[in-house]
């Protein structure tokens, strides 16, 4: 007898449960081994928007990983032309506020085929207040951001935290514009939570998901 | 998409090394590789990060034959304020040439907590066909410490043959100078 490819044209490898009962790698099923697709990258949490002034994460960020990216998926402004911001706190989000530096480019290019660039647009110095990870976003229904920021080694005792962010929004003057941020949180202390906001107004939806990369 | 951890390179079991040099796992089982860097310190001050690889036709060689063409950009903030936006390199590309690809550079390592994080992709290294293209983003302690610096390397390995193009099967880090004195590479298939 052949190896068993597929069921009912669906991959084996993608199948977890037949007939609701569930199956573990290396198990069989009538007789013919099946190995099923280990995903390390690992949903932590989902965070949604409803007109919120921030997105909070205050939990789950902690030594089990040490690669977390947060993945932004149409995260719309309340007010026009607005830019994403993170911040930092080593005591759960009780206080946030951690120095931290930072570049910030981007590249952008309009609707109107007029108006294009890439340039620095200028990061934070051993900021303590929001640090701007995402470019100016419309408010228009169809406008919002999305993209994703990486954050390494939240938990380490003994260096900065690094974290390297894209971010593509559509701006308020119908420009596509990708934005590059990235540096460090300049604390040797775990970093246990982050907070998500505009510079203006509220999120007023889309969806902040925090994966976690396997360890080992 | 699935990422699968295919090994952990974690230098506290490893103890210091010269070297990172993953052996096993690239391969045809994924047609796109990812090695995370975490926490990269480096034993001597401002040294420069890079890889080079081994192909099929040189394993267990000393990773010197893959010729590489590559360009690289950077930009940095520092601490005090002064910046550099996106800016060319000429000094950090390689072209067609068989020497080791800096991923960061003159990183810093002074006040202990200074490191390096990011990312390599490595696109089909198996393919016989083509030339195995590579993109990298990294973020490091700069300099004397007080800079953030984002680098983007990217670019193709292979050889001058376009008829000849072996699989690359070995992949090594390290820093141009000193060992790596802590940190982890992980590598990652995605499905």
């Amino acid at each position: 007898m052949p190896d068993i490819d597929k069921i009912n044209n669906v991959a084996v490898a993608d199948i977890s449960k037949l007939d609701s009962i569930t199956f573990a790698d290396g198990q069989k099923v009538n007789n013919q081994d099946v190995s099923l697709v280990t995903d390390a990258h690992t949903l932590i949490s989902t965070h949604t928007a409803s007109s919120d002034d921030t997105l909070d994460i205050t939990s789950g960020i902690d030594s089990t990983y040490d690669v977390y990216e947060f993945h932004f998926v149409n995260i719309h402004p309340s007010a026009d032309s607005k830019k994403l911001r993170m911040i930092a706190s080593s005591d759960g989000g009780s206080s946030y506020g951690i120095e931290t530096t930072s570049t910030v480019f981007d590249s952008y290019h309009n609707e109107a085929d007029d108006g294009y660039s890439l340039g620095y647009r200028g990061g934070a110095a051993q900021s303590t207040s929001e640090i701007i990870i995402g470019g100016s976003t419309g408010f228009d229904d169809d406008q919002a951001c999305s993209g994703i920021m990486t954050l390494y080694a939240p938990s380490s005792d003994t260096y900065v935290k690094h974290f390297i962010a894209q971010i593509h929004q559509s701006s308020g003057s119908d420009y596509a514009n990708n934005t590059f941020a990235a540096g460090y949180i300049n604390t040797a202390s775990a970093v246990d939570a982050l907070q998500f906001s505009f510079d203006v107004g509220k999120i007023d939806l889309g969806t902040i998901k925090m994966y976690g990369l396997a360890k080992s | 998409m699935a990422k699968t951890l295919i090994s952990t390179h974690d230098i506290a079991v490893l103890g210091a090394s010269e070297s990172i040099d993953i052996t096993d796992g690239i391969d045809d089982t994924y047609n796109e590789y990812e090695f995370h860097f975490v926490g990269i310190h480096a034993e001597t001050l401002h040294t420069d990060f890079e890889f080079q690889v081994n192909a099929s036709d040189d394993e267990g060689g000393d990773f010197d034959t893959s010729l590489i063409t590559s360009n690289f950009f950077r930009n940095y903030q520092g601490e005090s304020e002064d910046t550099g936006g996106p800016t060319y390199k000429t000094d950090r590309d390689l072209a067609v040439t068989a020497g080791y690809q800096e991923l960061s550079y003159m990183i810093d390592q002074d006040d202990n907590d200074e490191c390096l994080s990011g990312m390599l992709t490595l696109y089909d290294p198996a393919s016989t066909t083509y030339l195995k293209h590579f993109q990298s983003r990294t973020n490091a302690n700069h300099h004397n410490g007080e800079y953030t610096l984002e680098c983007f390397a990217a670019g193709y390995i292979g050889t001058d043959d376009p008829t000849d193009q072996p699989a690359i099967t070995e992949i090594r880090f390290r820093f141009d100078s000193g060992d790596i004195d802590a940190g982890v590479i992980k590598m990652f298939g995605v499905s």
